[in-house]
């Protein structure tokens, strides 16, 4: 694939570290105030993957995108400083990008691909924050490519592509046309730490900020938010002194 | 006495046997030796060597008053500057003789003394014992047994009774008890330490701690946790997080060591570099003395200038001058940004240039700036199989930051990362600013220990010295070890000027412990270092002292000792060497 542009997606979500995830006053959401933004894990790997196949030669430039607010900007640098080429920034705010949901992403991704002229698309399987596992396979649709989801390998042949998934009863081998979508799985690759002087260079690659409406997109969310509630709390397990105790408690309970 | 000889000669029959399988018993009483006939000797020669705590057995064989008149001149009489350096031949000498025995067998220092004449537990002690702590009082031998052994799996004690109180005044109970019938006892909190001070020698009786885990009170405007001495570290942190604090101290045993273990010991650890040693953020403490009396000190006042600081003393006293039994500590607000960063660098001076940078551009949002060498890299590699982040590099930096804004720690960092790659101080690094990505990074240090323990048999210093010339002593005990070490290895908190020298082999070898004893003493006092910087002198460093420490000064500690603990009961055979027992 000697002149095609690679698009890679990478989607800022939100790294809670346990115990902190607090479900708002109003159960109309999780807390986000305070809390880090950093790469969504599987979105790593496929920028990494995507790096992997430029310096193999296969593919001619790598394009991180992240829709968000400013705060994506950094998670693109964090992909240009991993080896992609430039960046492009989707500017959704406040409300707008609380209700950002896959489908509004792949219409933006869709609208991307055609005005980059990309071959492939590489996302993360799915965000660790809202994990819908729909971003990938809505993108394909949407603009009618085949899609390879939970890749764990990935090779180039001609304008084909290999790819190995993972799927619940072992391991499939398709093999797909290009133009595609792709969506990384954990055992893709292991991403490799940014190291100094391509962060500093980093720094000098370009970041284009676009919003959804030069794209043509509507960002209205189809979905409404009901409830969010945490889930019920643990209780407390109870110690007994003896076998016989045991027995007469499991009795108690029903269980046996 | 007949009691005791009865008691011997059935412990001579089950000893006979153990050497015959060359195991690694616990130690026998010295006189065991007097009574094996001397043909013998040269059998047990060969199985001797194995066994590190049947040297002072050796010695018996030898003739013992010889080497006690040599251990009695140890005590350097006459030198004239403050430590031991290369110019007092003397003393020297008489280290010397320390080392190799005065008729020249290899008795080494850190080898148990003979067991100090304290009484043996009988039924009427454990019936006792058993009133007070029921339930928490352990004699089986298989429940006994890990708290016998240290982590390093160096040293083993052969004590029968684990107790386990649950509050002060059980403990206040225990100590007037076994002060009144002349028992030893040996305080024990998470058993991590790495010198041997926190198992029994002998039959001590094991004072656990690990039930004394409450945590008291909290204060969230001063930031004083007042808590129980068997809380184990990790969960005073995870408690403080949740609260918006952090311990002051973090070291990698945090998820089995307790805090009156890390107060009596006075720990250092990760983050000294920032918040300073327990010596000043621990505001009080609860004590049991030798006799049993509870010395109330725990104040949660950041400033009382009312008499002496008693607290001070108890601090690093390794459970030779009291039990602590609650511990009031001032901890740091958690900081809202912490990045780390680790670079590589081609030399030491530029690691020392990369140190002053760090300094003057990070400032007051360095929290820690620790090294390791290329060798160890190359045992996390092999035997954890962590990968390298960057590319390889003669020395690692691991440079944390903490502060309260992440835009403006961010903007720091990067500046002085510019900064250090400009002018190729460092070669290579990366940075990361997400928990699991700064937790991978720390692990590259942190699990070092670890790595060695599955390299072989560790030899372990914790050397303090000049911090131009941390590396420079790694380099010569290489030069010096040749071919008879396996790796030797070079890490530590380089901002505090610690160096942790680490030399591994097969197999246990005292060949090359004589190798690299008493060198690497005399290397350190010849730069006016200290023999164990945060590890403390347990069993294993207490007759090396002197080296660090003058005659004086560790006579004066005697005093205080005998003052405090007149029947020398608690954490006997530790810390003050041999020729100062009573």
């Amino acid at each position: 694939l000697s002149c095609k542009v690679l698009s890679s997606v990478v989607t800022p979500c939100y790294c809670f570290v346990s115990p902190q995830i607090r479900v708002k006053p109003d159960n109309t959401g999780v807390v986000t105030d305070g809390v880090k933004h950093s790469m969504n894990p599987f979105c790593e790997i496929a920028v990494e993957e995507a790096v992997k196949l430029k310096e193999k030669k296969l593919i001619k430039e790598v394009v991180a995108v992240s829709c968000g607010p400013q705060q994506s900007q950094e998670t693109i640098r964090t992909a240009l400083a991993m080896g992609a080429d430039r960046g492009i920034h989707v500017d959704v705010s406040g409300k707008d990008y609380e209700n950002l949901g896959p489908l509004q992403v792949s219409k933006i991704l869709a609208a991307l691909a055609k005005q980059e002229d990309a071959q492939l698309i590489l996302l993360g399987k799915q965000a660790i924050d809202d994990d819908c596992n729909q971003t990938g396979q809505m993108t394909a649709a949407l603009l009618d490519w085949p899609q390879g989801t939970f890749a764990s390998e990935v090779s180039l042949e001609g304008d084909k592509i290999n790819l190995v998934r993972e799927i619940d009863g072992g391991l499939e081998h398709i093999k797909i046309n290009t133009p595609a979508v792709i969506t990384a799985d954990l055992r893709l690759n292991t991403p490799r730490y940014a190291t100094l002087p391509n962060i500093m260079k980093a720094k000098k690659k370009k970041i284009v900020t676009v919003k959804p409406a030069d794209l043509g997109v509507d960002v209205t969310s189809r979905l409404e938010v009901l409830k969010v509630e945490e889930p019920p709390q643990r209780q407390a397990g109870m110690k007994v002194e003896t076998v016989e105790d045991l027995v007469v408690k499991l009795k108690e309970a029903g269980r046996v | 006495m007949t009691r005791d000889k009865i008691t011997r000669s059935f412990q001579l029959h089950y000893k006979i046997k153990m050497l015959l399988k060359i195991s690694n018993s616990s130690c026998c009483p010295t006189c065991f030796l007097q009574l094996v006939l001397p043909p013998v000797s040269t059998v047990m020669a060969g199985l001797l060597k194995r066994a590190l705590r049947l040297r002072t057995a050796l010695r018996c064989l030898c003739d013992y008053n010889m080497l006690s008149r040599s251990t009695a001149t140890l005590s350097p009489v006459d030198f004239h500057s403050p430590f031991l350096t290369c110019s007092s031949e003397q003393v020297l000498a008489s280290t010397r003789k320390l080392h190799a025995g005065a008729d020249g067998s290899k008795v080494s220092p850190s080898a148990a003394p003979e067991r100090l004449p304290f009484c043996r537990v009988t039924e009427e002690d454990l019936a006792f014992f058993r009133k007070i702590l029921a339930g928490r009082t352990i004699v089986d031998p298989d429940l006994v047994e890990p708290s016998n052994v240290d982590w390093l799996k160096s040293v083993r004690g052969s004590s029968e009774v684990l107790l386990r109180p649950q509050t002060t005044e059980e403990v206040s109970q225990i100590l007037s008890y076994c002060n009144s019938r002349n028992l030893a006892v040996n305080p024990q909190g998470g058993n991590t330490g790495l010198v041997g001070g926190s198992v029994p020698v002998y039959d001590e009786i094991i004072l656990s701690t690990s039930l004394m885990n409450k945590i008291l009170n909290f204060d969230s405007i001063s930031g004083v946790l007042t808590c129980q001495a068997g809380c184990v570290l990790e969960n005073l942190s995870f408690y403080l997080e949740e609260r918006d604090y952090i311990m002051p101290l973090d070291l990698g045993a945090k998820g089995s060591c307790q805090i009156g273990g890390n107060v009596a010991t006075n720990a250092g650890g990760l983050r000294l570099l920032r918040y300073g040693s327990l010596h000043g953020t621990v505001l009080g403490l609860e004590l049991v003395l030798a006799d049993g009396q509870v010395l109330d000190c725990l104040s949660t006042l950041r400033k009382d200038n009312t008499g002496y600081d008693l607290k001070q003393l108890f601090i690093g006293s390794e459970g030779t001058l009291g039990v602590i039994t609650a511990v009031s500590i001032l901890c740091p607000r958690k900081p809202k940004s912490v990045n780390v960063v680790f670079l590589g660098c081609e030399t030491f001076e530029q690691l020392l240039k990369t140190f002053q940078l760090c300094k003057s551009m990070l400032g007051e949002i360095l929290s820690a700036f620790e090294f390791l060498d290329s060798e160890c890299m190359r045992l996390l590699n092999t035997h954890l199989k962590l990968p390298n982040p960057i590319s390889d590099c003669p020395f690692y930096i691991v440079i944390e930051t903490s502060g309260s804004d992440p835009t403006h720690d961010a903007q720091k960092l990067h500046n002085f990362l510019e900064e250090a790659m400009t002018s190729s101080l460092v070669s290579d690094g990366t940075v990361a600013t997400e928990e699991a990505k700064i937790k991978a990074l720390w692990s590259l240090r942190e699990r070092v220990t670890e790595a060695l323990t599955h390299d072989g048999f560790t030899y372990k210093y914790d050397i303090s010295l000049p911090v131009e010339r941390i590396y420079q002593l790694v380099t010569d005990m290489r030069k010096h070890l040749g071919n008879r070490a396996k790796s030797v290895v070079g890490y530590g908190h380089v901002g505090d000027g610690n160096l942790h020298l680490n030399v591994t082999s097969p197999s246990k070898d005292p060949a090359l412990l004589a190798a690299i004893e008493p060198f690497v003493y005399e290397w350190t006092a010849s730069c006016r270092g200290s023999i164990s910087a945060e590890h403390g002198l347990g069993l294993k460093k207490r007759n090396y002292i002197y080296y660090s420490k003058q005659s004086q000064a560790v006579a004066l500690m005697g005093n205080i000792k005998a003052m405090l603990d007149p029947k020398g009961i608690l954490n006997p055979y530790k810390t003050l060497p041999d020729n100062l027992k009573q």
